[in-house]
């Protein structure tokens, strides 16, 4: 299947679902000869001990086999190997949040940890939350109850770390919530509905009486 | 600085599970090496291209320098042991609070989850001149740009400048030097114990490190002697930013004071030279005295006695001198 048979197939597609298909299709060759330039493509075969590229992965509850370069951030082969876009890389630096996903519930920034790092544990990313009929998981219905973002590329991060903090700490304060989301930014200084949607997603959380 | 939003440059990345493994890759692969533990320091060197290791031994899957033990005697925290672990460790949180206190003011929750201890203590100067990859003293060449007229040096150091003006960045390594722990390092002939005050160094002693590490050694755990738990101490930390920041000056102390009189004391500032101070002449000077003005005043002075501050950072002395002052004032067991 190349881009000409996506295309062709649904001239409806959209932006979203074309990136995907392309993802999908194997068809980041030019792409991905950009991403992933230099020696490190060509030496196939690593030095003895060093680590296979071919692992692994488990995300959202599935295993994923995947070619993986020894440099490669997890937020690269979330993103650009297996297709999970919903992570975002805002700064690549470890200084915005943007890519904050859980690994075995706890959250990190994806673009500050080498897809190896994390071989034999749980990630789930923001595709993960909603359950398979649709429901959108609590933090999600929060949010979007609270219409918690303006622009929302920083949601994803956002909702990951607000998952994650809740998991530790169900009951917080504003104050503590303030302090679990010190490591997310949002660059249209949203914050308090951000800190309403958080607040709101802790009570959805609750176990219902 | 240039910013380069691809993958890093290629290396060979090792996953040893056992600590002898570790040591043999370090061994084998000498000043190539790069040692890789949580990594909140070590990809910005290399999606910069700052440094180009070509093999990166990760020591995240070596269980035995995780963790945390404590008897009465001791606690031994493992190198590889996260931020956040330390800032929970209800152990290190009734016994000795500015550890957990000091490893709860670093970075950011996501940084914390995976920064380690050792990473803490051993990651490199914050210097944006060096770290953006120009041949400064540090980096082997011949010139400090941070010290140059009109040069961005408001972070940088106040008190130890050779050459460099660099400054230590950890928030924790001041706490545990005022504590009297211990560096529990392993080399090429086996394990070897260093002071935390001795373990870092200023460029007087080595320009192109911060510790005393060598290449084929590693820093394995951190003990921390029961000697001041319970005694008052404090740490304070003052950065921009509540969060992400690194401290542009932080302070640690530990008291003996009985009858309202200082018996003993240690004091300990970051961020005003390319290691955590000890300042020795400020515990002299409070021992044998009540904390009352006059001897808060003494000790201030003499923490920054001989202080040089650059064009931008002035401001760093009277912050110094009165974080010092309020380490003595404040502390609490």
């Amino acid at each position: 299947m190349s881009i000409l048979d996506i295309l062709s197939a649904d001239r409806s597609v959209s932006r979203r679902t074309f990136i995907k298909g392309v993802i999908a299709a194997g068809a980041t060759a030019s792409s991905a000869s950009y991403l992933f330039r230099g020696p490190g493509v060509a030496r196939a075969q690593g030095a003895p001990g060093a680590v296979e590229r071919l692992l692994t992965l488990n995300v959202n509850g599935q295993d994923r086999r995947v070619d993986v370069l020894p440099q490669e951030t997890l937020a690269m082969t979330l993103r650009y190997k297996l297709g999970l876009t919903g992570t975002k890389l805002g700064c690549d630096r470890a200084e915005c949040g943007a890519c904050s996903v859980l690994v075995d519930g706890v959250p990190h920034y994806a673009c500050s940890v080498l897809t190896h790092q994390v071989r034999n544990r749980r990630i789930t990313t923001i595709e993960g939350l909603a359950s398979s009929d649709g429901d959108l998981h609590p933090v999600q219905q929060a949010v979007y109850d609270e219409a918690g973002f303006q622009c929302a590329f920083c949601a994803p991060g956002f909702i990951m770390t607000m998952v994650g903090a809740l998991q530790v700490n169900p009951n917080p304060t504003r104050a503590e919530m303030a302090q679990a989301l010190s490591g997310n930014l949002c660059r249209c200084a949203d914050y308090d509905k951000i800190l309403d949607s958080a607040m709101r997603a802790a009570e959805y959380s609750r176990p219902q009486a | 600085m240039a910013q380069i939003n691809d993958m890093m440059g290629s290396f060979e990345l090792f996953q040893p599970t056992e600590l002898d493994g570790a040591m043999d890759l370090l061994r084998r692969h000498g000043e190539e090496a790069w040692v890789l533990s949580g990594g909140m320091d070590t990809f910005d060197w290399l999606k910069d291209r700052a440094k180009r290791p070509t093999v990166v031994v990760d020591l995240g899957g070596i269980e035995e320098l995780k963790g945390i033990q404590a008897d009465n005697r001791t606690l031994r925290i493992g190198a590889m042991t996260t931020l956040t672990e330390v800032a929970n460790h209800s152990e290190i949180r009734s016994r000795f609070p500015i550890v957990a206190q000091s490893a709860e003011k670093v970075a950011t929750p996501q940084i914390r989850n995976q920064g380690t201890l050792g990473g803490n203590l051993c990651q490199d100067t914050r210097c944006w001149y060096y770290r953006a990859g120009w041949p400064c003293y540090r980096a082997g060449g011949n010139t400090c740009y941070a010290n140059a007229p009109g040069a961005l040096n408001r972070e940088h150091s106040i008190l130890e400048a050779n050459r460099c003006v660099a400054v230590t960045p950890s928030d924790v390594a001041p706490t545990l030097i005022a504590l009297d722990a211990e560096m529990e390092i392993r080399g090429r002939r086996g394990t070897r114990r260093v002071r935390a005050e001795d373990f870092f160094i200023g460029p007087a002693i080595d320009i192109t490190r911060m510790t005393v590490l060598q290449p084929s050694e590693l820093l394995t755990a951190i003990h921390i002697p029961d000697t001041w738990a319970g005694r008052p101490m404090y740490f304070e930390k003052v950065a921009d930013r509540k969060a992400w920041d690194f401290a542009l000056v932080n302070v640690a102390s530990a008291l003996e004071v009985s009858n309202g009189t200082i018996h003993d004391a240690r004091i300990v500032v970051g961020g005003v030279a390319a290691r955590p101070l000890r300042m020795r002449e400020t515990e002299r000077a409070i021992s044998g005295h009540a904390p009352n003005d006059q001897t808060l005043e003494v000790a201030a002075q003499a923490a920054v006695q001989g202080a040089r501050p650059l064009q931008f950072n002035e401001y760093k002395v009277a912050l110094t001198k009165n974080l010092v002052k309020r380490a003595i004032r404040e502390a609490r067991s």
